[in-house]
């Protein structure tokens, strides 16, 4: 499995916020665990695709010239449940942002029930001091050049859905 | 331009949010690592934080500098801040009491100059300025 917990994204308004999808699946292995007989999308992946909807805007603010890394979740409240079948939209506003790291405010919604909110902090890793970038664990890793792929998968149904649509001057 | 009693309620109030900490717990005198348990990362927060809260910009470093002891040899010796190190230590910190790091002046003290006092010492000059 790939560390993806982002289908894809819907909006992207660059250095100000995003919002991206995912499809809760039957077919992801952990949710036969979490839980047996009540099938809910663990939290913690929640947190995960709410940090890679907004370390890949912050990301962007500067060209992906940074490694942003979650550094830190300061607030987060669960108020729902996400189950296999629902689609859930994460949205990020960026509220800070510079050489060392960044700020979001993020929720995350199954249709217009809220199921997450809270701010999540990230940290340029390059840009920190050596005896603090020591302190970080690789798994706090946001994104790579591999999770940047997900932006792809907008072009690539922006692609499909045009060839489908008729162009304007066909008769 | 805010009191003091404005400037420590506000940084006081910053802290309890970044660092999870009950308001009885930070006194002015609280070292933020030993007394409030702050990491690393959670100076970036306060940075952002106190940013917000009394709109202005904290240049990287200014308020916590980075890797003091390690910046130039001359400045530690045997375990102890020397006196270079120390006359560095006010030029880049006009905010901490670097009096009292001169009574004690071992490298691992170096951490106890980061006080909530000594932030609001920050703010009031940057506000000042």
């Amino acid at each position: 499995m790939r560390w993806f917990w982002v289908d894809r994204f819907v909006e992207f308004k660059s250095g100000i916020s995003a919002t991206s999808i995912k499809n809760v699946s039957l077919a992801e292995e952990h949710l036969h665990d979490h839980f047996p007989g009540f099938a809910v999308m663990p939290g913690s992946l929640i947190v995960e695709g709410l940090a890679q909807t907004g370390g890949i805007l912050l990301g962007e603010k500067f060209n992906f010239e940074h490694i942003v890394i979650l550094a830190k979740v300061p607030k987060i409240k669960f108020h729902s449940h996400a189950c296999p079948g629902d689609q859930l939209r994460y949205h990020a506003d960026l509220i800070e942002a510079n050489e060392e790291g960044g700020r979001v405010n993020c929720t995350a919604h199954v249709g217009d029930r809220l199921v997450t909110e809270g701010e999540i902090i990230f940290a340029h890793l390059d840009k920190m001091d050596s005896s603090m970038a020591q302190a970080i664990d690789q798994k706090n890793f946001v994104f790579s050049m591999g999770l940047m792929s997900i932006l792809d998968v907008d072009s690539m149904s922006e692609a499909v859905n045009q060839t489908s649509t008729p162009p304007e001057n066909s008769k | 331009m805010p009191s003091s009693e404005e400037i420590y309620s506000k940084v006081q109030e910053t802290l309890i949010d970044a660092l999870g900490v009950d308001d009885d717990e930070v006194t002015p005198e609280a070292t933020l690592v030993g007394d409030l348990g702050a990491e690393s990362i959670d100076f970036l927060d306060i940075v952002f934080r106190l940013e917000k809260t009394f709109d202005i910009k904290i240049p990287r470093g200014e308020l916590f500098p980075e890797n003091l002891a390690a910046a130039n040899s001359d400045f530690v010796k045997d375990g102890q801040v020397t006196e270079a190190g120390l006359a560095e230590l006010r030029e880049k910190m006009p905010h901490a009491d670097i009096d009292q790091l001169a009574d004690d002046p071992q490298v691992e003290n170096i951490q106890n100059l980061f006080t909530v006092q000594m932030i609001c010492n920050f703010i009031s000059n940057k506000l000042n300025s």
